[in-house]
């Protein structure tokens, strides 16, 4: 067992991505976020690990940096909030289209705008369905703890690189500032150069004689083999999907009714299935740990099962789109949830699902 | 076993790392914990408070709105708080600036008068470790030497010299803590 | 005299003393999709000597903008990497400082640099990044067919300034080199031009220091190439050339900007 250390979600990726040999970090400071850089300077990465720490000038620039720096097989993350992710979409469109791993972590505040600085899930569809312009997914991983806030990080950059595909660890200002135990890994070793160069060969790190040079893009002006390259993401895509879907099952295997939620929502359900159970109604609970790829497959086959399905989340209503996709109105969904940064407790968890179904 | 508890008071008493030596406390003891603060315009008026979870198994919602324990440091917070606490659960509040004392009596209340003593004792800094002996000496959520633990844990380095009249402080706080009422147990 | 040139076949030419200039190595096979009389061409080539010169193709990555030299990675034979509108700074402060042994280069136009990324480059200017930025200005955009840039010149016409550039309402064409210059991060600054053979082998001096610089990690070296838009000034090269000697260099004047103190 690692060493057990008390830990802000914000500081525990940090941390992860230090001792999952990240390669660098770059970003811009916003609430409630900015633990990461900060607790990324104060650990001085570059001492450590030899890890690139910069504050770039805006959200705009952190991205392309990234963008730079993952073309060249670098294992490099950013980090903001919601207002800070929407300028980073331009980048983000750029690397799904180039093909480059990285991971960026969104610690959602409510919006739209400026919005509030407190706990929201309300950017749902712009993580999961793409959120720039043009036809790609990110990989996107929804941690319910800060434990998982730590881990994803090492599965978010395995993911993308397996998939050269950008991942998203999508929180909450909740998980994001709460503390609670993790279990912290050893430290990797960065990759060498010789190492990239032999696992990354599209690389660009420098023509050599023994290869052809290396284009890092997402241009092509040809409609032809534009299209060509569409249908190849669409292909990884099915790939992802038919692969990593995660999920986690709590009591659900009795269940008359199905909450769905995932991160700081999925935590207040946990409470809500609990406090149920103890009233005797038979209630399960279905997180999804990934959001895309969304495990639609397991909500169709308890849509032959129980009675109803509830979708809980700091949104007006986001997810619930896919679990009404999954279940192609097979059962009852309906969709519980709050907004402008309030979390909803548990009893009114457990309100709602009495209103909607019983 | 699961102990929620709300620390309530103003920013600067010391709030949040008391919440935190409690959690690293029960984090040597081998326990699940998560410390949560405040979210909300509350914060913005100068007060902080900080829910902790202290639980042999794993913690469902971090985001609670009833306690077993309240740690009350302020006029506001008491206001706020008193009525989350469960029926049969702990008020501790410092008297300091209090104008309006617990009412409730199906609460057990106690009053740990820290501010004053850690002021006494020329160590006003160490007014939360006061304030948290009182908590361990009506709840013993974790064991003592395990608080000790949770304190040397989550000081860093550079202020551990600080940590003898922290212990010391600990252990006053177990000596001036009163109880003021029992609850009332309705049949 | 004039018997012995009779005498004279393309084989007793076509020897090695007689080698005055040879095709690029580092430049591709692909034929440039640049207008006739254009200066990408040359750039491109100046940029590509001296990577061979210095002999570091296994170590320049270059990175190409959005405008007419949106696929300048077609003709250089190195590594790089197409950037968003304006960004090419940003990635190459990702990727320098994530490998500090590179050449890392940006080459960016007028639109991409001093408009869209003006952010990017004067902040990379100013961390003094150790790359080198080569910034294209014709006064246009070229690419997306003759629209105002931020240096086109007063009462130039553009297409989104038919009647030419009104200052009250457009602004003020931008010297975003001597901009630059004024910033601590900068250690090279200099404005060349390409469209005489004096000017190209001053440009070319440029651009090696430049990549010279670099390697002894001084910090950011900006070189400014001014060339002609034949097709978006609508004249014909020779014309635009000379129109560039008469109008745009009294404005965008010649030389070192910034150069580093001599001890």
């Amino acid at each position: 067992m690692g060493e057990l250390k008390l830990m802000k979600g914000n500081e525990a990726i940090a941390e992860a991505a230090i001792r999952d040999g990240a390669d660098g970090y770059f970003g811009y400071p916003i609430t409630p976020q900015s633990e990461v850089i900060e607790y990324l300077a104060a650990q001085q990465p570059e001492e450590r690990t030899g890890m690139v720490l910069l504050q770039a000038e805006s959200e705009l620039a952190s991205i392309n940096m990234i963008y730079g720096a993952a073309g060249s097989g670098k294992k490099v993350m950013t980090s903001s909030s919601s207002p800070g992710v929407s300028l980073k979409q331009e980048g983000i469109s750029y690397i799904a289209g180039a093909e480059l791993p990285c991971l960026v972590l969104n610690v959602v505040r409510g919006g739209p705008g400026l919005g509030t600085i407190q706990p929201s899930q309300s950017d749902y569809f712009q993580s999961t369905k793409g959120g720039g312009h043009g036809d790609y997914h990110l990989i996107v991983l929804a941690p319910a703890s800060v434990q998982e806030m730590y881990d994803f990080v090492e599965l978010g950059f395995d993911l993308a690189f397996k998939y050269r595909n950008p991942a998203m660890i999508l929180s909450d200002g909740a998980i994001g500032q709460m503390m609670e135990k993790v279990e912290i890994g050893e430290q990797k070793p960065r990759m060498t150069e010789q190492q990239i160069k032999e696992k990354y060969p599209w690389a660009t790190t420098g023509k050599t004689p023994d290869r052809e040079r290396n284009i890092i893009t997402s241009l092509e002006l040809d409609s032809a083999k534009m299209e060509k390259f569409n249908e190849k993401l669409v292909e990884k895509y099915r790939t992802i999907k038919e692969n990593e879907v995660r999920y986690e099952e709590i009591q659900c295997e009795d269940a008359d009714y199905l909450l769905v939620a995932y991160g700081t929502s999925s935590r207040i359900c946990e409470k809500t299935v609990e406090m149920a159970r103890q009233e005797g109604i038979k209630l399960g609970l279905l997180r999804p740990i990934t959001l895309f790829p969304f495990p639609s497959q397991r909500l169709a086959e308890y849509a032959q099962k129980v009675k109803g399905i509830m979708s809980v989340e700091m949104s007006s209503g986001q997810m619930v789109e896919d679990v009404k996709l999954a279940v192609e109105s097979r059962v009852q969904v309906e969709h519980y949830g709050r907004m402008g940064g309030i979390v909803p407790s548990a009893e009114e968890v457990l309100q709602a699902l009495k209103q909607k179904f019983l | 076993m699961s102990e929620e508890i709300i620390i309530a008071g103003f920013g600067g008493q010391g709030v949040l790392s008391m919440g935190k030596i409690l959690c690293y406390a029960g984090i040597v003891q081998g326990k699940e914990v998560t410390w949560m603060p405040s979210y909300g315009p509350e914060m913005r008026g100068g007060t902080a408070n900080v829910s902790v979870i202290i639980s042999d198994e794993r913690i469902s919602s971090p985001i609670i709105s009833e306690f077993d324990t309240a740690i009350i440091l302020n006029q506001q917070s008491m206001d706020k708080f008193e009525n989350s606490v469960k029926p049969g659960g702990y008020l501790i509040y410092d008297g300091n600036g209090i104008t309006r004392h617990p009412e409730r009596t199906d609460i057990n209340v106690y009053r740990v008068d820290a501010a004053a003593e850690a002021a006494q004792m020329e160590t006003t800094k160490t007014f939360n470790m006061i304030v948290l002996g009182g908590l361990l000496q009506v709840k013993p959520i974790v064991e003592m030497d395990k608080a000790i633990e949770g304190l040397k844990k989550s000081l860093p380095e550079r202020y551990h010299h600080l940590i003898p009249v922290n212990e010391k402080a600990i252990h006053r706080g177990t000596q001036i803590i009163q109880e003021v009422r029992k609850a009332k147990v309705e049949a | 005299m004039a018997e012995q040139q009779q005498q004279l076949t393309s084989e007793d030419i076509i020897q090695e003393e007689n080698l005055v200039f040879d095709r690029t190595q580092l430049l591709t096979d692909n034929v440039f999709h640049y207008c006739p009389g254009c200066g990408h061409g040359v750039a491109h080539r100046l940029i590509m000597e001296v990577v061979e010169e210095l002999e570091v193709q296994d170590k320049a990555i270059g990175i190409a903008p959005v405008g007419c030299s949106v696929l300048a990675y077609n003709y250089m034979d190195i590594d790089m990497q197409e950037a968003a509108h304006g960004r090419a700074p940003a990635l190459a402060t990702g990727i320098k400082r994530t490998m500090p042994d590179k050449y890392v280069f940006t080459y960016q136009g007028d639109g991409d640099l001093a408009a869209i990324g003006t952010a990017e480059t004067i902040h990379a200017c100013n961390r003094g990044e150790n790359v080198a930025i080569f910034f294209i200005n014709n006064g246009i955009y070229g690419m997306t067919g003759g629209q105002m840039a931020p240096t086109t010149l007063e009462k130039m016409k553009s297409s989104t300034t038919p009647y030419g550039r009104n200052i009250k309402q457009m602004g003020n064409p931008l010297k975003i080199t001597e901009l630059v210059a004024e910033l601590p991060g900068t250690y090279y600054v200099t404005r060349q031009a390409v469209h005489k053979p004096g000017a190209v082998r001053k440009a070319k001096k440029a651009i090696k220091k430049a990549f010279e610089y670099q390697k002894l990690e001084k910090g950011l070296s900006f070189v400014e190439i001014v060339i002609n838009c034949n097709s978006g000034w609508k004249m014909e090269p020779v014309d635009a050339n000379k129109w560039m000697d008469e109008n745009f260099l009294p404005y965008y004047p010649l030389g070192d900007i910034k150069v580093p103190e001599k001890k």
